[in-house]
């Protein structure tokens, strides 16, 4: 089986995107697409404006100049809800789960299934789906009635992932999902990206600090430095040298200039 | 107890989530193991018991009365505060609120006939929680300096709006007979409030985002959930419970008093709160389990009372039993998170 081709049309599309926070310029002037079912890498150096970037196209922070554009139409986005709504959704670095809650509570998470026309919340429901839904993902976890508390951070990452996959997003950003896991645990995320990257259904933005497992998976790489997109390669026409080359040379400016 | 309760919770397979490779016997223990209301429930039975068999008089039809009207308001202000806490938040202006209320009802009397002036102070109440909830949210007070504020407010309030003085209870109307009428409304007051915050917390999306909220403020924010206007509400919704069981207080004690309620109430809530394993820290808690906790609380002052043992030692045992609980609270959760990684 051939995996689907890449789309030709840009999903999405930042131009020229700044934001300031007093005195810090976070980014400054960033232009970045990504076209329909890729899986592009953002690397870049803690500090770089990765996080901000992210924050800014899922409607948490608002950009003090540039444009936002979704399938070519654009967009001003006002908050995480509206860009939900756009089909924008973020698996977050703090993980947007709640400990205290049941996995398939936090699937549905402020898109609760309700026993209409009653407000009552349709538990037998949701636990139907979450289950098709992990199960679909290849993600296995023990029960899905007990507290995400009591799962690993591999698990948790998964739900997350999963979630945000089928509250029918259409770009999802996946904020270092491998920082703080074990070579398991990453492995897990890695196959859940391939095989969404398979279908191409989703367009996928993961950001990441190894840049092995970026190359392993992503169509594309984006080096962001100093709130600028500094270098955008296909991950087949770049390796772990070159980036590694990148970064450390920004340094070594940095350290003369000094 | 507590700790035997997680290690059963941890000896059940969890793959088996049917459990039908346990005993009948077994599988019941651990449901209502692990069920926090239920060990806070066999309290109250088991005090139950032992008051009934050292005085006849304990169960008799006026003391089950007295009970039941003792503990009515505390019942349904326990209800308000468990959502608050459950979002990270407290309201300490609760009990000045259910002396306040019965008064703007009575100045509203003046004007509007009696069922408009109950929604008139309702309304007013509501917005007391909104105030809470304002200052809390947006001017990032903590909220237990806030509703420190509005406690005294209310209470210096209450004491100028009416000089002072007791004022007159509604005419008696088929309201007041439903609110307070018989010698049962107030405990079937209370069980409604119950059964229906009950089915808020933990049947709607209203409930889930509140414990989404205390469990993770940042992360059901960036999910989409409204956290502030959940905190507002749940403000606005402890207020008018305050203000709901004040007016029946009211009725039931025929006087709008300036002195009614108060941050004794408030704290026996919270305490109820607190017993029926509802964190402080926000995140979890139960209604039911609030509720049998204030039938602990009130069974055990009634039936000290009856034993002839003074309100200083209830308060005693109270004290005892609120460092036994929140203790446990403490150990408990520090167990969930080291057998968390």
């Amino acid at each position: 089986m051939t995996p689907p081709e890449l789309g030709d049309t840009d999903i999405l599309k930042a131009e020229n995107i700044v934001k300031r926070f007093g005195a810090l310029t976070a980014l400054d002037g960033v232009t970045l697409h990504l076209r329909k079912g890729e899986v592009l890498g953002l690397i870049g150096d803690n500090g770089a404006g990765k996080s901000t970037l992210i924050k800014i196209i899922t409607g948490y922070h608002r950009p003090d100049a540039g444009t936002l554009s979704i399938e070519g139409q654009a967009v001003q986005l006002k908050s995480v809800s509206q860009a939900r709504s756009l089909g924008i959704e973020t698996v977050f670095q703090d993980l947007a789960l709640v400990n205290e809650l049941s996995v398939f509570h936090n699937m549905f998470l402020n898109s609760e299934l309700t026993i209409k026309p009653l407000p009552f919340l349709n538990n037998r429901e949701m636990k139907k789906r979450t289950r098709k839904y992990l199960d679909d993902m290849g993600v296995k976890i023990q029960s899905i009635d007990v507290e995400v508390a009591q799962l690993s951070g591999g698990q948790r990452q998964a739900i997350a992932v999963a979630r945000s996959v089928y509250s029918d997003a259409k770009i999802l950003l996946l904020d270092e999902p491998l920082a703080a896991m074990g070579a398991k645990e990453g492995a897990m995320i890695l196959d859940l990206v391939q095989r969404l990257k398979e279908k191409r259904e989703v367009s996928i933005i993961l950001i990441a600090h190894n840049y092995a497992q970026v190359l392993e998976v992503c169509d594309r790489v984006n080096l962001l430095q100093h709130g600028k997109i500094s270098y955008d390669e296909k991950a087949s026409d770049t390796s772990i040298e070159e980036l590694t080359e990148l970064v450390v040379a920004e340094y070594r400016k940095a350290r003369e200039t000094a | 107890m507590a700790k035997q309760a997680t290690e059963e919770i941890s000896k059940v397979d969890p793959v088996n989530t049917d459990g039908r490779g346990l005993n009948g016997v077994a599988r019941l223990a651990t449901a209502l193991l692990r069920r926090r209301e239920a060990s806070i429930a066999l309290v109250a039975i088991l005090l139950l018991f032992y008051f009934q068999s050292v005085n006849d008089a304990f169960l008799s039809q006026g003391n089950i009365r007295g009970l039941a009207q003792s503990g009515y308001a505390t019942a349904i202000i326990a209800c308000g505060l468990v959502m608050l806490l459950i979002c990270g938040e407290i309201d300490l202006s609760v009990g000045s609120v259910m002396g306040f209320t019965p008064i703007i009802v009575y100045l509203a009397d003046q004007e509007f006939v009696f069922p408009v002036a109950v929604i008139v102070a309702l309304i007013v109440t509501s917005l007391v929680g909104l105030l809470n909830g304002v200052i809390t949210v947006y001017l990032r007070v903590p909220s237990f300096v806030t509703t420190l504020g509005t406690l005294f407010l209310l209470t210096g309030l209450n004491v100028s709006l009416t000089d002072g003085f007791p004022k007159p209870a509604p005419e008696e109307s088929t309201l007041t007979r439903i609110l307070g009428g018989g010698p049962y409304s107030g405990i079937i007051w209370a069980l409604i409030v119950v059964l229906l915050m009950h089915l808020l917390l933990t049947r709607m999306r209203w409930g889930l985002h509140t414990f989404a909220v205390g469990g993770n403020l940042v992360g059901a924010s960036e999910a989409g959930v409204r956290v502030n206007r959940v905190k507002i509400g749940n403000f606005m919704l402890c207020s008018v419970l305050g203000g709901l069981a004040g007016i029946m207080e009211a009725i039931r004690i025929n006087s709008v008093d300036p002195l009614a309620g108060g941050p004794n109430v408030m704290f026996l809530a919270v305490s109820a709160a607190v017993i029926g394993g509802t964190a402080l820290a926000g995140g979890s808690g139960t209604i039911i389990g609030a509720f049998f906790g204030t039938a602990v609380l009130t069974i055990l002052r009634n039936g000290f009372t009856l034993q002839g043992v003074s309100a200083n030692t209830f308060n005693i045992i109270l004290g005892i039993s609120i460092l036994v609980a929140m203790t446990l609270n403490v150990y408990v959760g520090r167990l969930r998170r080291t057998g968390r990684t």
